[in-house]
């Protein structure tokens, strides 16, 4: 799906708090919201990989959000959940789990309350931004989803794996 | 049932039958005297022929029409068997192949394509010149010869003195009551008529409809006398449209003016009186008063009163004792056909969805045999363990519908190989050996490209052309052996050729000369031989159309790499190739057996385990200078799970050591905890993961989480590479 096409989909965005900021994801791509469970580390992949999730049977792999934006990694606690985005890629879809410390809540944002995203100064790399949302003379970043969870990209592990590390336990 | 899935059964059907046909040709080839081959032949264009007839695909019609009469022919030897005709005949095969695909995906009244009726009359000349001069000359014998199944062709000046004054050829028509069961409309074949001529007087006979009470809708009550004005006075014409009912009803054909005894001898074998038949036929002007005196004028009309005598058996089976008649037809069908009907065609998404619930079955069963444990209740044990080797029974079974045997898949080369092998002016023999080993369906259908490859560079770069072979002291013909068999846990499937080998020199060189090797380095023949799996590379000197781009061979290698498969090569230079292509036998359940790591689980395919010994202190006993221990004297090297997945120290110190073999390797992997054996669902990892080397998919335990499975070949190599890579 391109960002075009995203425009004229419905307003509605999910709002999530990973480390201290807040972002919002388009609802249309969220399947469900689980509570944060036992996650299975997979070796010999990138750092940001937790690894897998048994979703009702079938093995969803699970993405922490903070270390995909290289931001400081908090502590699991009661609030953090696992947001089952869905994906497609080749026309087939793919769920990825997505680990943030919060749900916070659902906001409207219609297209017109949607500026393009600043040149620098946001915490993630501008290509993962695909709008700033004004809500309450607030700005609030919202999510380029198939880019930060373009699988053809979080795929190539070698890439991953030489330029940053290995993951290490998850604890 | 809608047309689109009518449509696709009637293509899978044609597919089938010309599948067939391809391979009764190559047999006819090899051995022209074969006339078995000859008749399935035949049957095969006539159920094609068939079959499009009721989808109204007219020029498959016309041109499995025409093929059929040449077919016939051909079993009336009226030609030679030649490599020629067998080609110009493959031709034919790949024309209705067209012609099918054309009409299976043609919009609704899409006008067929110019080239393709064109094309079919170009066959039918290259056909022609085989059945020694002609059509013309052939029509001539055909009367000469006077088959009973193909009474002559009655003339109009030679109308029988006795004959009856209608010009119109009449047809008397008796439906099986069965006939709407069997999946035949019944007016698809009177409007069919329509094609050959025109129907002047069409009577339905209704006397065998029941009370209204006793009606059944689904039966067919109704009989038809029809006048049909024809533009031919060949019967055959007119039998063929009835060709799909010869089973399910009687039908009597009568040419113009055809004596009237012969009328008589029907209406005694028709269900009706003599009186309402002919009342019948008096009110549909097919019989005049005066025709009907002449029946006691007695005369001999041997010969066609001789094909009326030929169907009556059929008027026994079709009408009177219906219920024997199922009872005889497969007695009446050739063994072959027989076969096909111990086969259902399934739907793949129904087998997966039944492979997905099995899988989900294992996973409960496993589930529930742990608080069995933990309940420590015997009984509740027992239960469980009966349970579980029901389900074994039930996987095993349920994976066995998906295993369906190379061999058909080995055979679709030959057609390849003989094409190619002309083309090329090569002399090549395709022997074909394990064509009985099984393996998964979704594998079969994945390993076609890359065996069509592998083939294509056999015939085109391995073989060498019959005179080089000769100068080289080989026989002239070329060989290609598709082999499979099975192998610890894994499906084997070689390509090999007797041809020039690989030019290791060459290889490497050209190697060196992409940057993909290092002169100063060593490698070994197999190092060598896997360059020619990197992208874009060739050491043919020219292209043909066939291979020669470097395309190709990457393509092989990814392929059978996403099956989670290995390709292997050796050679030796001026004798032989051998490609072995290595796959998992199956893509759904394992057995396995689980390990713990740090606090991780694995599991490690079970047929890959040969052992598991139990060593203290490894690092201790590891031989001077490497991860290498001896194990009854054997030099085994290890892996270190543990440090290699960076998993937790649990700082055990008995370790346990599981001695893997796959193909001719052994390898030996350092793990925490042995927890024993149990039957693993493959769930796929997703598409995130395709490029974790070592690691296949995973699988839930019984407790609901999620063990890795390990892929041990690509694993090691994995480790091999971070060593030395």
């Amino acid at each position: 799906m391109d960002s075009e096409m995203y425009q004229q989909e419905e307003s509605q965005y999910l709002t999530l708090k990973v480390n201290q900021d807040y972002f919002a994801i388009n609802i249309l791509v969220v399947k469900e919201i689980i509570e944060y469970g036992k996650i299975t580390r997979v070796p010999m992949t990138p750092h940001f990989i937790k690894g897998v999730y048994n979703l009702r049977g079938h093995v969803v792999p699970v993405i922490s959000l903070a270390s995909r934006f290289a931001l400081p990694i908090q502590k699991i606690t009661k609030l953090t959940c696992i947001v089952i985005v869905e994906q497609e890629v080749e026309k087939e879809k793919h769920s990825i789990g997505v680990i943030v410390d919060e749900v916070d809540e659902v906001l409207n944002i219609p297209p017109e309350q949607i500026e393009p995203p600043p040149t620098f100064g946001a915490k993630i790399r501008p290509e993962y931004i695909r709008g700033m949302g004004k809500v309450n003379k607030r700005f609030i970043i919202l999510l380029n989803v198939p880019k930060v969870l373009d699988i053809i990209d979080l795929s190539n592990f070698k890439k991953h794996l030489t330029l940053g590390h290995e993951g290490d336990r998850a604890e | 049932m809608n047309l689109e899935s009518i449509k696709q059964t009637f293509l899978l059907e044609s597919e089938e039958l010309l599948a067939g046909m391809e391979e009764y040709l190559l047999q006819l080839e090899k051995d022209p005297g074969n006339e078995e081959a000859i008749h399935a032949i035949f049957r095969a264009v006539h159920t094609i022929k068939g079959s499009s007839g009721m989808f109204g695909y007219d020029n498959i019609v016309h041109f499995t029409h025409t093929l059929e009469t040449m077919m016939d022919r051909l079993r009336q030897k009226e030609a030679v068997v030649t490599p020629d005709l067998i080609a110009t005949l493959l031709k034919c095969h790949d024309h209705i192949e067209t012609l099918v695909e054309f009409d299976t995906t043609a919009e609704e009244g899409q006008a067929v394509p110019e080239e393709y009726s064109q094309r079919g009359q170009e066959l039918f000349s290259e056909l022609s010149v085989f059945f020694q001069g002609g059509k013309q000359s052939v029509t001539v014998k055909k009367e000469e010869s006077a088959k009973p199944t193909q009474p002559k062709t009655v003339e109009p000046l030679q109308r029988p003195t006795n004959g009856i004054q209608s010009p119109y050829w009449h047809i008397s028509l008796r439906f099986a009551h069965s006939v709407l069961a069997d999946g035949l409309d019944p007016f698809s074949f009177i409007h069919y008529l329509k094609k050959i001529g025109s129907i002047k007087n069409l009577y339905p006979v209704h006397d065998s409809l029941p009370d209204a009470d006793l009606f059944n809708p689904e039966i067919f009550y109704l009989g038809f006398e029809i006048d049909l004005d024809a533009q031919t006075d060949d019967e055959q014409t007119v039998r063929s449209v009835f060709e799909f009912l010869e089973e399910d009803a009687t039908i009597h054909i009568f040419p113009p003016h055809s004596a009237s005894t012969l009328y008589e001898k029907v209406f005694q074998k028709l269900p009706e009186s003599r009186e309402r038949l002919t009342g019948i036929l008096m009110k549909m002007g097919t019989l005049v008063p005066a025709d009907l005196e002449q029946t006691s004028s007695d005369s001999p009309a041997v010969a066609d009163a001789g094909d009326v005598e030929e169907t009556e058996p059929k008027i026994k089976q079709s009408t009177k004792d219906h219920p024997e008649k199922k009872k005889e037809v497969p007695a009446k069908t050739s063994g072959k056909e027989e076969q096909s009907k111990k086969f259902i065609r399934i739907e793949a998404a129904k087998l997966d969805l039944l492979i997905n619930l099995v899988g989900e079955l294992v996973i409960t069963e496993a589930n529930i045999s742990q608080i069995a444990k933990r309940e420590n209740s015997t009984a509740m044990l027992e239960a469980a363990s009966a349970m579980d080797r029901l389900i074994e029974e039930l996987r095993d079974n349920v994976m066995n519908i998906r295993m369906v045997q190379i061999g058909e898949t080995f055979r679709k080369f030959e057609r390849i190989v003989r094409d190619i092998s002309r083309d090329l002016k090569k002399e090549v023999e395709l022997l074909i050996k394990g064509g009985e080993t099984e393996l998964d369906k979704n594998l079969i259908d994945n390993i076609n490209d890359p065996l069509m490859h592998l083939i294509r560079n056999s015939l085109d770069h391995g073989l060498e052309d019959p005179e080089d072979r000769e100068a080289a002291g080989k026989p002239r013909k070329g060989t290609i052996l598709l082999n499979a068999f099975h192998d610890t846990g894994s499906i084997v499937i070689e390509i090999s050729d007797d041809g020039k080998g690989l030019g290791k020199d060459k290889i490497l060189a050209k190697a060196v000369e992409r940057g993909l090797a290092n002169k100063a380095q060593y490698y070994s023949d197999s190092d060598i031989y896997h360059f020619i799996f990197e992208p874009g590379f060739s050491t043919a000197e020219k292209l043909t159309n066939i291979s020669g781009r470097g395309v190709g061979m990457d393509v092989v290698r990814r392929n059978i790499e996403a099956l989670r498969g290995t390709v292997d090569i050796d050679s030796t230079e001026g004798k032989n190739t051998i490609i072995s292509i290595r796959l998992p036998l199956t893509l759904a359940i394992i057995d396995g057996f689980i390990v713990t790591v740090g606090d991780a689980k694995y599991v490690i395919p079970l047929d890959m385990v040969t052992e598991a010994v139990e060593v203290k202190d490894i690092e201790k006993n590891s031989e001077r200078g490497g991860n290498f221990i001896s194990l009854r004297g054997e030099l085994l090297p290890y892996l270190r799970l543990n440090t290699f997945f960076r998993e937790k120290n649990m700082g055990s110190e008995r370790e346990n050591v599981i001695v893997v073999t796959y193909g001719q390797q052994k390898a030996g992997l350092v793990v925490d905890d042995l927890l024993g054996e149990s039957q693993t669902v493959i769930k796929p990892l997703g598409k995130i993961f395709d490029q974790l080397h070592g690691i296949s998919g995973a699988t839930i335990m019984g407790n609901g989480d999620v063990a890795l499975i390990l892929d041990i070949p690509r694993l090691i190599e994995h480790a091999i590479n971070q060593q030395y890579g």
